[in-house]
């Protein structure tokens, strides 16, 4: 039995509503709104923030994996998957690999993951798949895209919660949607063309083709996931295709906007945690060309929640980010640099000796006196012993702010930045930038948690890091 | 037990540039008119110097950055830096070295020029070469005093930012007195309250004053003193505290104190036989850097107890007329904060009230005073304290 072992999901905290957006731009508005993810967010970021959704506050030291899919990587060249590894603290043997180019990227990684684990060279692999598509602004892409991120873990045994039956792939060289090596935003060639020659007929041709292979047709679904390429397609493909409307798996335009290479991945992720056992969910990806792939979930389906999943995430957003403020953190508007130097390019050498320290968020805890200390000491700040320290993971400790304040007179994307120290429980203290938050709703004492962000970026380099959030919970999104 | 300084130096010159947004002069203007004041006030030409101690942050690096402009020839300068006590810093080594006897003359000076930056506020950058500290200023780490001095004493904000401000008219109040400060005018409580935001809950009034400036001090042997002018300035103690960076790494502190300046007074109380600060004392020249630095600072310095700092700082206690005046000159939040030069300027503002030379801000009597000099960030900073005194003898 190989499958999926874990799922999680990530939606980032900010939305931008439809509204807003054509009250900017003078269009008409489609309903509902977008996320955003901020301006300390990328791919990676969101990567990590759904694979440690899946993973449930274990690190990752249990992964043999680590397959990123993307069409938006922060480098051309250096391994992405490699820092979403990293930030999940996991074992220096592992295999890191992008998946990238497609927005059927995510049902390569899949498919490749269940290779890997039925060919018995992976255990279990951790598929991360994440998308921050770039649309011009007032264009038509801009309010129909969003951001998010799924991650799957894949592996064998009784903890399989959707075993993969069966799986079918066509492949097109159309030229459909497209954004050449030099092009700031997604392209695309005339709606009409893409959906009758491209979207409409690979999805129909890898369908036909998977029920000549298993003899599965949509009355043996329980669901299907069909990847959403408008909101206008989405619901007359899949009848046409003979899915009655209950069965077809929302696509998450009203509340989140299609997330690229993650839109489908994230709709997974959401019909698994309403799956029952026994269901057979139908994925199918569409990109240059298209992927069934069949799921039947498993009894132990019931016994999983991810953190919090797609549902979770949700219920704690916030709506009303101004169009400016999304145009100034995608950096699509000019800003007047901060009235500060620029912040020089971390040192290669000093991320490198650091590197457990700034993408495991590891610190370290005296065995000694058994004092947890961020960041990693050599000298014991409680008892003074020296290099009697063991490794200490913060990342995923619950904390409390100590104290804070919002600094109007950094430089920064989205002042003023705010920040604070806070208290893990179990012990240790950390000053950290917060996020995801406004600057009257810190108090002294409020739940903090920690999540993997992009500091800055400077001559290409980007500086990830963590960052301390308030710990939100349902009802409390505005 | 260590012997301290207690009576074995003394300050016979002293001289202060103005301070402030100086667009006309640089750092070797200011050395040299500091200097050149602080050699006329000790009677003294510079062949009479043994040796000079340079202090400053950034405005230069070796001895040769006061050697030039001021043609020292050949002898011995030495700069030192220690962040924003870097004046203080410049002046303790120069003393110890008259007192172990190795030169009769020094002079130790501290020169900033901070506005050819360019920029609003210090921009040392503190980061290590893996830049994932916190994008954090200077006001910001101070504000952070704030919200948990607040919270632990149950102020509610809007009335913590009304002593804040307090703190800040007293300063400008007195700088107001003051021909040398930065800013010699008043400022009303609503203004400071209602100014533009810096680092929450800071404003523009909360901050210290971003200035060019240098100090200078002519230290001799106790001994000697007398034959240089019949008023000079003993040092009755320093003391210097460099913290492990205990409350950025542990859960037990605070952030309503700063723990090197409890190290460095007590120390320093010590040397001078001082038990009682808050009368012995005639006044105070501290390290207010922030509006929450200096409310901070008259609990950890001993002059008020735990949790009533801010009912002794509304109530006047440490105002011009007050108990125990604290920053007669206006403080950094008047005079300015020129770094390496605010150490030197606090002394030369207690040699001043010693010698009963401050003016209109002239304490009547006063007798023995402190210098306090902070730098670093709260959690983890070097502390200065210095005691000064009229008189040879028991405070």
């Amino acid at each position: 039995m190989i499958g999926i072992t874990a799922y999680g999901a990530y939606i980032p905290y900010h939305r931008l509503s439809r509204k807003a957006i054509a009250e900017a731009t003078g269009e008409t508005a489609l309903p509902g709104q977008r996320a955003v993810a901020g301006p300390d967010e990328d791919s990676v970021t969101m990567a990590v923030e759904a694979a440690r959704d899946a993973l449930g506050g274990q690190r990752g030291d249990g992964l043999d994996a680590v397959y990123l899919a993307t069409t938006t990587a922060p480098y051309r060249e250096k391994q992405a998957a490699a820092t979403v590894a990293a930030a999940l603290g996991v074992r220096p043997s592992v295999r890191a690999a992008a998946f990238s180019g497609s927005l059927q990227a995510g049902a390569s990684a899949l498919l490749a993951a269940v290779d890997a684990v039925r060919a018995g060279s992976a255990g279990s692999v951790l598929v991360a798949v994440a998308d921050l598509r770039p649309a011009a602004p007032q264009g038509p892409l801009e309010s129909i895209v969003g951001d998010g991120a799924a991650a799957f873990l894949v592996g064998s045994g009784p903890g399989v919660l959707a075993t993969l039956e069966a799986a079918h792939s066509v492949t097109a060289d159309l030229v459909g949607q497209w954004r050449g090596a030099q092009d700031p935003f997604v392209r695309s060639w005339e709606e009409r063309f893409v959906v009758s020659e491209g979207y409409g007929a690979l999805v129909r041709e890898v369908l036909i083709g998977l029920r000549e292979r298993t003899g599965l047709g949509p009355a043996d679904f329980a669901r299907v996931i069909l990847h959403p390429l408008h909101p206008r397609h989405h619901a007359a493909l899949a009848a046409g295709l003979g899915f009655r409307p209950e069965q077809v798996q929302d696509p998450l335009f009203a509340a989140v906007g299609l997330a690229g290479a993650a839109a489908a991945p994230l709709m997974l992720a959401a019909a698994l945690a309403q799956a029952r056992p026994g269901d057979r969910l139908l994925y199918v990806s569409y990109g240059d060309g298209a992927d069934a792939l069949v799921f039947r979930v498993t009894e132990a389906a019931s016994q999983f929640r991810p953190r919090r999943g797609v549902a979770g995430w949700l219920e704690v957003g916030r709506e009303g980010l101004t169009y400016m403020r999304y145009l100034r953190w995608r950096g699509l508007v000019p800003a007047e640099p901060g009235r500060r130097p620029a912040r020089p390019r971390p040192s290669a050498p000093a991320l490198w000796r650091r590197r457990a320290k700034n993408l495991a968020l590891t610190g370290s805890r005296c065995t000694a006196c058994g004092t947890p200390q961020f960041p990693p000491q050599r000298v014991c700040v409680h008892c003074q012993a020296v290099d009697h320290m063991e490794p200490y993971r913060f990342a995923d400790r619950p904390a409390r702010l100590v104290t804070f304040t919002a600094d109007h007179l950094a430089a920064a994307v989205d002042p003023p930045t705010l920040l604070g120290a806070i208290d893990f429980e179990g012990g240790g203290r950390m000053l950290v930038e917060l996020t995801d938050c406004m600057a009257n709703e810190l108090h002294v004492g409020m739940p903090v948690e920690m999540t993997f962000r992009r500091l800055y970026e400077a001559e290409g380099i980007q500086n990830y890091f963590w960052k301390a959030r308030p710990v939100r919970t349902a009802g409390e999104g505005e | 037990m260590a012997q301290g300084i207690r009576d074995r130096v003394a300050i016979v010159g002293m001289g202060c540039t103005r301070f402030g947004e100086l667009w006309d002069k640089g750092p070797e203007d200011l050395l040299v008119e500091a200097v050149t004041e602080a050699l006329a006030d000790a009677g003294i030409g510079p062949e009479k110097v043994d040796a000079y101690w340079l202090g400053t942050l950034s405005s230069g690096n070796s001895g040769l950055t006061l050697s030039v402009p001021l043609k020292t020839r050949y002898k011995p300068v030495t700069r030192v830096e220690n962040f924003c006590a870097t004046g203080s810093e410049a002046f303790r080594n120069a003393a110890y070295a008259v007192a172990a006897g190795v030169y009769d003359v020094v002079v130790a000076v501290g020169v900033e020029k901070l506005k050819d930056s360019g920029y609003s506020g210090l921009v040392a950058n503190l980061d290590a070469a893996d830049r994932t500290g916190p994008n954090l200023t200077a006001p910001a780490a101070f504000a952070l005093l704030a919200p948990a001095y607040f919270a632990k004493y149950g102020l509610d904000p809007r009335h913590g930012k009304e002593v804040l401000a307090r703190i800040a008219w007293k300063n400008h109040k007195n700088g107001a007195l003051n021909p040398r400060a930065q800013y010699q005018k008043e400022v009303p409580m609503d203004v400071i309250l209602k100014a533009p935001m810096v680092a929450e809950p800071l404003g523009v009034y909360d901050c210290s004053g971003v200035a060019d400036g240098a100090a200078a001090a002519v230290i001799v042997r106790a001994e000697d003193a007398r034959r240089f002018r019949p008023d000079p300035v003993y040092v009755k103690a320093m003391a210097v505290a460099a913290g492990p960076g205990h409350g950025g790494l542990h859960q037990d502190y605070d952030f309503t104190t700063i723990r090197e300046n409890v190290h460095a007074a007590q120390e320093a109380y010590r040397q001078a036989g001082i038990t009682d600060p808050r009368r012995q004392l005639d006044l105070a020249e501290v390290h207010d850097c922030f509006t929450p630095t200096e409310l901070i600072l008259y609990e950890d310095l001993g002059f008020s107890e735990r949790g009533k700092g801010w009912q002794d700082a509304l109530s006047g206690v440490f105002d011009l007329g007050g108990e125990l005046p604290v920053n007669p000159d206006g403080g950094l939040k008047s005079f300015g904060h020129p770094v390496g030069a605010s150490g030197l300027r606090m002394m030369y503002e207690v040699y001043l009230q010693l010698q009963g030379r401050a003016g209109e801000r002239q304490i009547p009597g006063a007798r023995l005073g402190l210098t306090h000099n902070l730098g670093g960030l709260p959690w983890q900073s070097v502390a200065f304290v210095s005691i000064l005194g009229r008189e040879p003898g028991a405070p």
